[in-house]
């Protein structure tokens, strides 16, 4: 009898899916996944001690660049933090802006996420579809902020500015003349908000397309469904939240369950699986779509019928206008005195989190006094998911482990910080 | 009931069952967080798992807090323990959030491990080994997660500079990567000052 031996192999970290820089080592007998350890931090950047050297307003851009495919939620988590501490009340307005863009976040999130995972096992065509919506969603980020990506839109104290009137147009060009234009243009007429509504009319016509793709599809079930399974009590215990908590049947949405910022005033349903498997996964964010879909519309609603600053009037704490600046002393010494030194934070300790398109996104905040945050601890959802990959393909086929990887809906910047 | 009352109520009982293990407890900025021994934590910990009134079943997160520099512009020392160990708690079925807090000396940085409490505890733990050098007792894989292979330090400590101490190049001659002191100075660009209250006002 020749020894048989359990097969070590290497995984990423440079593999199409492995979702960025993940280094996987696999113990296989034969086929079958014994052990799966997983490497992680080749994306480690110490956002934490970075933050610590420098005032607070200016760690917001980092924050961006955590999990890069959900910008302004990781924002959200970091000035809901300081906000805590501060003591400060943000203007209605303000508010309804923050969930609308959590929401057309989450869309972007979920695109991604059901983009990739479609590409890693088979379905090319998804990764075609969800690319184009999320071309649109990024323009209404440009819109806001000037950048597609890496927005920098949430500040202490509201938003760093109010939704603009008018919709950037496309311009001819060699490769578009004024008819092709024109056409592109057509439903850019109007302001930010005739946009979003716009995108939101023809948005659930697009998840059903994704939806007749997907859902019944043969390849796509034999694939997704029963792998990974995790038991509500397993799905707890490992840490997980968000829409991987959720796909085990435990109604669980800090959304509902401690609303912050507006969410209690806007109707909506949080989508439960009843199984745990990857199959639910996917129906539980295809459901997120169609919801978050309905909270971007009572919040353009609301929008376009309530006027208001966007950002609290407090100069001790937010920059005063540049025109006052050439005028008024006070403001002057405001504005040098915050992009100077910046906003000192009361002494303590505070926590805040919101749900992120991936799961709870936390930060925790140690503050001595000071005008840069003594500690700052980033909570990321995708960290505590990664460490069940272990328990998730355990028994699971080689091929599977290219399919959880997927469903935990993993991205580097957050889980290496 | 509103959330204060709710906290107070969970400050009592919890004052009631871990009674000499509590160091002291705190209500701030709407948080509860208990200060525990260290030698007290695991027995603590499982009440909070499987006790009716607390059943936090869910560790969000494990986070260490060096406080050697804390306050110090202000011209204050710290008298407390050098590192401390945070754990959030967060309890699905009843909604509520705790923290728990666990003060180490600097001379032997070591606490239980509560793993087999909570399964999330692994990396989280792992994560306070690698940057803080805090050692969780009974932790069955402790190995480094987010830095290099072969990094040495903990770098997260304060005395730890943040430029680092060694980089990283390709040898020419050598032809291949080495390690090196690290050429650049560290600078400050906006100094650490703390404000009396009302500064300014």
């Amino acid at each position: 009898m020749p020894e048989i031996r359990n097969y070590t192999m290497n995984f990423g970290p440079q593999h199409p899916a492995a979702h960025g820089v993940l280094r996987l080592v696999l113990e296989l007998d034969g086929e079958v996944i014994q052990r799966a350890d997983p490497h992680i931090g080749l994306l480690h950047r110490a956002t934490e001690k970075l933050a610590e050297s420098k005032p607070y307003n200016q760690s917001i851009g980092y924050m961006d660049r955590l999990d890069y495919v959900s910008m302004m939620s990781n924002e959200h988590a970091y000035v809901l933090a300081i906000e805590k501490m501060l003591g400060v009340e943000v203007p209605l307005r303000a508010q309804y802006i923050r969930v609308m863009f959590d929401e057309i976040t989450r869309i972007l999130n979920h695109l991604l996420w059901l983009g990739t995972h479609g590409l890693d096992i088979g379905a090319m065509t998804m990764f075609l579809y969800c690319f184009r919506e999320r071309e649109d969603l990024m323009d209404i980020y440009e819109a806001v902020s000037g950048a597609r990506l890496h927005a920098t839109y949430y500040r202490p104290g509201g938003v760093y500015r109010d939704l603009p009137d008018r919709m950037s147009q496309y311009e001819p060009s060699k490769w578009h003349d004024q008819k092709a234009v024109d056409r592109m243009n057509e439903n850019r007429q109007g302001s930010l908000l005739d946009f979003i509504w716009d995108f939101t009319e023809r948005f659930p016509a697009h998840v059903d397309e994704y939806e007749t793709l997907l859902t019944d599809n043969r390849i796509w079930k034999q694939r997704t469904v029963d792998i990974g399974i995790v038991s509500p009590e397993r799905a707890r215990n490992l840490g997980f939240t968000g829409p991987m908590l959720r796909a085990s049947g435990i109604e669980w949405d800090l959304r509902k369950k401690q609303p912050y910022e507006v969410y209690d005033r806007l109707d909506f349903d949080i989508p439960v699986g009843t199984h745990g498997d990857n199959y639910d996964r996917y129906l539980v964010r295809i459901e997120e779509f169609r919801q978050s879909n309905r909270i971007i519309r009572q919040c353009v609603e609301w929008l376009r019928n309530n006027h208001g600053a966007v950002m609290v009037e407090d100069h001790k704490i937010v920059p005063p206008k540049r025109e006052s600046m050439k005028h008024d002393m006070e403001a002057l010494i405001h504005h040098f005195k915050l992009f100077t030194e910046g906003f000192c934070v009361p002494q303590g300790q505070a926590y805040a989190a919101v749900e992120h398109p991936k799961g709870e996104f936390g930060i925790y905040l140690v503050s001595d006094g000071a005008n840069k945050p003594y500690r700052l601890k980033i909570r990321a959802p995708g960290f505590a998911h990664l460490s069940a990959m272990d328990e998730m393909s355990n028994g699971h086929m080689l091929a599977d482990v290219v399919a959880i990887i997927g469903t935990l809906d993993i991205v580097f910047g957050e889980i290496d910080r | 009931m509103n959330n204060i009352e709710r906290l107070q109520a969970l400050q009592t009982r919890i004052t009631e069952v871990a009674g000499s293990a509590i160091q002291s407890t705190e209500i701030e900025f709407g948080e509860l967080t208990i200060d525990l021994t260290d030698d007290s934590l695991h027995d603590v910990c499982r009440k909070l798992l499987s006790g009716e009134n607390f059943a936090f079943d869910t560790l969000i997160d494990v986070c260490a807090v060096d406080y050697l520099h804390y306050r110090q512009e202000a011209g204050e020392k710290w008298d407390k323990p050098r590192f401390a160990v945070v754990y959030h708690l967060l309890s699905t079925s009843r909604n509520q959030r705790l923290r728990v807090r666990v003060f180490v000396e600097e001379s032997s940085p070591v606490v239980d491990s509560v793993i087999d409490i909570w399964s999330s505890a692994n990396w989280f733990e792992r994560e306070a080994f690698d940057l803080f050098g805090i050692l969780f007792k009974g932790h069955p894989d402790l190995r480094r997660i987010l830095t290099d292979y072969g990094f040495v330090g903990h770098p997260f400590r304060k005395d730890f500079p943040l430029s680092g101490h060694v980089e990283m190049c390709y040898d020419e001659e050598k032809g291949r990567v080495i390690y090196q002191p690290v050429s650049i100075e560290p600078r400050v660009l906006v100094p650490r000052v703390i404000r009396e209250e009302g500064y300014g006002a």
